[in-house]
């Protein structure tokens, strides 16, 4: 490809070499100034030596000839570069007019804008309430629902997490015990180091981290799994068949995440003992101490309060991913928001709902 | 005419099922050649193979002198590709969608992009729309756009899946006269993967139907003298709507 050169010849512009996409953006601002400053009435450009003109080379020409303001005598042009400049000639576009484009764009996205605050706490309430409808109705519509589906969900959310719930718990287990440990042996109170550790992952730890874990996982891929559905319009397939998308695709997930959840607390907090147990083996404290300390100081009232919470959490995960996905825009980018809302939306609820147990628990004295 | 598009005894095999085999065929330059056939019957996936997105199992492709297997880049600066669904960027409107290329492949200043970017798409009829997203225009519009960001370098070969897949006849027919012209303009070759028997009769200079069942190519020539003289049971139902 032969490099493009201009060259002014008294109010002759000559261009040479080839003008393609390529080789014009070199002398592209060259010639526009030198096309504003010819003052012949006629701007007389001479491509006899140019051996290709595309579109690129073409618009050149054109762009050219209009800031130039008068007529453009082509000299040397083959046919086919003739052709193309004449039917370029013939639809040169209009201005850009990037306000009105710009007023045109905000009217279409204030149509199909984000809901405010309020509206969109309205579709929240709303959600929940069309799925306890779904939940309360669920017994006519039993045919809706898929086992093979519920099983794949379940070891999704379950079986998959598992072994990222073992590493978290006993890392964490590790790390609370250490940490509290050095500490506490300035004062001789190591050995209770066991008793903080159980009381905070049978309460508190467990649950939350584990309902962080359900979160970033299955909230987010259920809202993106939903969302996909939705942008491909599943969903309004599923509606005009009649089938309500609640209890076909809400109520299987959030029954397989609060399925799942106590057995992955369970994990959690076992994971998290034996770190901390680790630990304080390190310390040289035996087994049947560390035992004898965990039973002593939390009981079952405490694991089965987390557990409690834990399905409530799980509950709200579901439901929040679920509805993030259910009420996703259009096109690839709103499902990266459904699956960012979905997260998001999982821990802030969880933690909300922790500090109302957290209230609630102290109240009634558990 | 020379050869621009040569395709040698190429097969496709995925696992222990054939797709078609011993495909053989060139495509002269400045022709619009379609492939079709019913579904299923490995179009898209010889386009796939066309493109340098799919290896083919055995067989040779080259485009513009390229082997489109060992020089991939060099096929692909030679090629303009519209996917069926447009493939448009969401988050660019369409004048940035058409100069996307430019921006990487050349040095042109912004001012220039942009000048060239409105002309390619006022020669789609998009010369009006060049700011608006991709969501903010039509299935007909988006195919137009997406031919007006094939066509960004002024590839000489443009492969087209699908175009009028989905869209009303009379835009269907339009884009059918926009494939025409820009042939007549620009000199491209275009390779146009469909079904659409109008458009296979308006835009084809000639054509190849593939077939399922036989695993490869059942017919090859001017689609009107396929219409007409066929004596292939497939290639008559297709043309002639006879039942099988």
């Amino acid at each position: 490809m032969n490099n493009a050169a201009l060259r002014q010849d008294g109010d002759v512009l000559a261009f040479s070499g080839d003008l393609v996409a390529q080789n014009v953006g070199a002398i592209w601002k060259s010639s526009i100034a030198a096309a504003k400053r010819t003052h012949a009435v006629t701007l007389v450009i001479d491509v006899t030596a140019c051996h290709v003109i595309d579109t690129a080379g073409a618009t050149l020409l054109l762009t050219m000839e209009r800031i130039h303001g008068g007529q453009m005598q082509l000299q040397g042009a083959e046919t086919q570069g003739t052709a193309l400049i004449a039917q370029l000639r013939k639809i040169i576009p209009p201005p850009l007019n990037r306000q009105e484009e710009q007023r045109a764009s905000e009217e279409a996205a204030r149509a199909a804008r984000a809901p405010s605050v309020l509206e969109n706490l309205k579709i929240r309430i709303l959600f929940f309430g069309e799925t306890i409808v779904a939940l309360m109705a669920l017994p006519t519509k039993l045919r809706f629902l898929r086992g093979a589906d519920f099983a794949h969900i379940a070891d999704n959310a379950g079986l998959q997490a598992m072994p990222l719930v073992v590493m978290l718990g006993f890392l964490i287990g590790m790390i609370l015990a250490f940490q509290s440990a050095i500490p506490m042996q300035q004062f001789g109170a190591d050995l209770y180091v066991a008793d903080l550790v159980a009381l905070s992952l049978f309460r508190e730890l467990g649950p939350l981290l584990v309902a962080v874990i359900l979160a970033g996982r299955t909230g987010s891929a259920f809202a993106a799994e939903l969302g996909t559905m939705q942008v491909n319009e599943e969903i309004a397939a599923l509606t005009t068949m009649g089938i309500d998308p609640e209890t076909m695709l809400v109520l299987p997930r959030v029954a397989a995440a609060v399925l799942v959840m106590p057995a992955l607390v369970v994990t959690m907090d076992v994971a998290g003992l034996i770190g901390m147990g680790l630990v304080l083996r390190l310390f040289g404290f035996p087994v049947s101490a560390i035992i004898g300390q965990i039973t002593f100081a939390a009981g079952p009232s405490d694991f089965l309060l987390g557990l409690f919470k834990s399905m409530v959490f799980a509950a709200a995960v579901a439901m929040i991913g679920c509805r993030a996905g259910l009420t996703t825009g259009n096109g690839p980018r709103a499902v990266g928001e459904a699956a960012t809302s979905a997260v998001v939306g999982g821990i802030v609820a969880t933690v909300l709902l922790d500090g109302l147990f957290a209230v609630l628990f102290y109240r009634m004295g558990l | 005419m020379g050869t621009i598009i040569q395709v040698d005894d190429v097969s496709q095999h995925f696992a222990s099922r054939v797709i078609f085999k011993n495909v053989s065929f060139s495509v002269a330059t400045s022709e619009v050649f379609v492939i079709l056939g019913g579904s299923g019957c490995g179009k898209s996936t010889l386009l796939k193979q066309m493109i340098g997105l799919l290896t083919p199992t055995a067989g040779r492709i080259s485009v513009c002198g390229h082997d489109v297997t060992t020089d991939t880049e060099a096929v692909r600066r030679s090629m303009g590709v519209m996917f069926q669904s447009g493939a448009l960027f969401g988050s660019m409107n369409l004048l940035d969608n058409v100069a996307l290329a430019m921006a990487v492949f050349t040095d042109l200043p912004a001012s220039a992009r942009q000048e060239i970017a409105r002309m390619k798409l006022a020669m789609v009829g998009l010369g009006d729309a060049a700011l608006r997203l991709p969501a903010e225009i039509s299935g007909g519009m988006a195919k137009r756009a997406a031919i007006a960001r094939a066509l960004a370098l002024d590839p000489p070969v443009l492969f087209l899946d699908e175009p009028s897949a989905g869209l009303d006849p009379i835009t269907s027919a339009g884009l059918d006269a926009l494939i025409l012209e820009l042939r007549d303009t620009l000199g491209a070759t275009f390779v146009v993967v469909t079904h659409e028997l109008q458009s296979i009769l308006a835009i084809s200079d000639r054509c190849i139907m593939l077939d399922r069942e036989a695993q490869g190519i059942i017919a090859m020539g001017k689609p009107k003298d396929l219409q007409a003289h066929s004596d292939v049971k497939m290639v008559r139902a297709f043309f002639n709507r006879e039942s099988l």
